[in-house]
């Protein structure tokens, strides 16, 4: 006996709001990537929860999946960082506005 | 309450205030290295949840090696304090409608009976876990490798330094 699967999908639902509100109202692009981790991350804990209470390997597999997808991810948003900061840019998403045609 | 119980709620808080604690700092190397300390008790959390593979994985790969990766980035692209501070008119309206969405995901999980279901402690093995991945999510297992080099190939283009090319003419960028 554990704990219910509510306080657990509680728990995920808290981390993935906090994770979407960080990626919203945060202007540096590195919080941005940090924000989106803790999104996947509480997804990974509705993930366990789930296959837990379902006594099923698929909750579990579905985690490792996304831990591979927020490597790749992560690994091109750094680039993209880097690249832009090279470029003379700076690392604030508000300065991006190249397209916006005031440059 | 048994000791899993107490021990999970222990684990949330610390994941909670480890998670909000990143989410606020001004300083991104401190940003990250709260989150590390959130994923870690995550770690915990998945031990205790019965899943050992996903646990150790998320030490190793998530809170080790990515994260490691992450501050290199910041400490190669200089200056600290890049991440911004927050300015509260900006941060109202997300932190209101995250608090909405807790609230509402806080009474749909009350309204419904099939969560109340009390978990019991079952331990998934890391061999019947790594079978079940290759046989059943085989295709899956094979399209993430391929964005993992996607993502790779992108980097390195990204990345790539510019130097004039050979035939005369500026190298693409």
């Amino acid at each position: 006996m554990i704990v219910p699967l509510e306080h657990v999908l509680i728990l995920a639902a808290a981390l993935f709001a906090l994770g979407a509100a960080c990626a919203v109202m945060r202007r540096g692009v590195i919080m941005i990537l940090v924000g989106v981790e803790i999104m996947f991350t509480g997804a990974a804990v509705a993930f366990i929860g789930a296959a837990l209470r379902w006594q099923s390997l698929d909750g579990q597999a579905a985690v490792i999946l996304a831990m591979g997808l927020a490597a790749a991810e992560l690994a091109f948003g750094l680039a993209l960082l880097v690249h832009a900061r090279r470029r003379g840019g700076s690392l604030k998403s508000d300065r991006y506005t190249g397209l916006g045609g005031r440059t | 309450m048994t000791i899993y119980g107490a021990l999970f709620y222990l684990l949330a808080g610390i994941t909670l205030v480890a998670a909000v604690l990143a989410v606020t700092r001004k300083d991104p190397m401190h940003a990250v290295l709260y989150l590390v300390a959130a994923l870690l008790a995550t770690a915990a959390i998945f031990l205790l949840l019965g899943a050992p593979l996903p646990a150790i994985l998320q030490v190793v790969i998530y809170a080790g090696a990515i994260m490691v990766f992450y501050l290199f980035i910041i400490m190669l692209l200089g200056p600290r304090g890049e991440g911004g501070s927050i300015a509260p008119r900006r941060a109202a309206l997300p932190g209101l409608l995250a608090g909405l969405f807790l609230a509402a995901a806080w009474i749909v999980f009350d309204g419904d009976p099939g969560v109340k279901t009390v978990l019991s402690a079952s331990q998934a093995s890391a061999a019947a876990l790594g079978a079940f991945l290759v046989k059943t999510y085989w295709p899956v297992l094979e399209a993430v490798s391929i964005l993992l080099f996607a993502a790779l190939v992108a980097a390195l283009v990204l990345c790539r330094p510019r130097r004039p090319h050979p035939g005369g003419q500026a190298g693409r960028t």
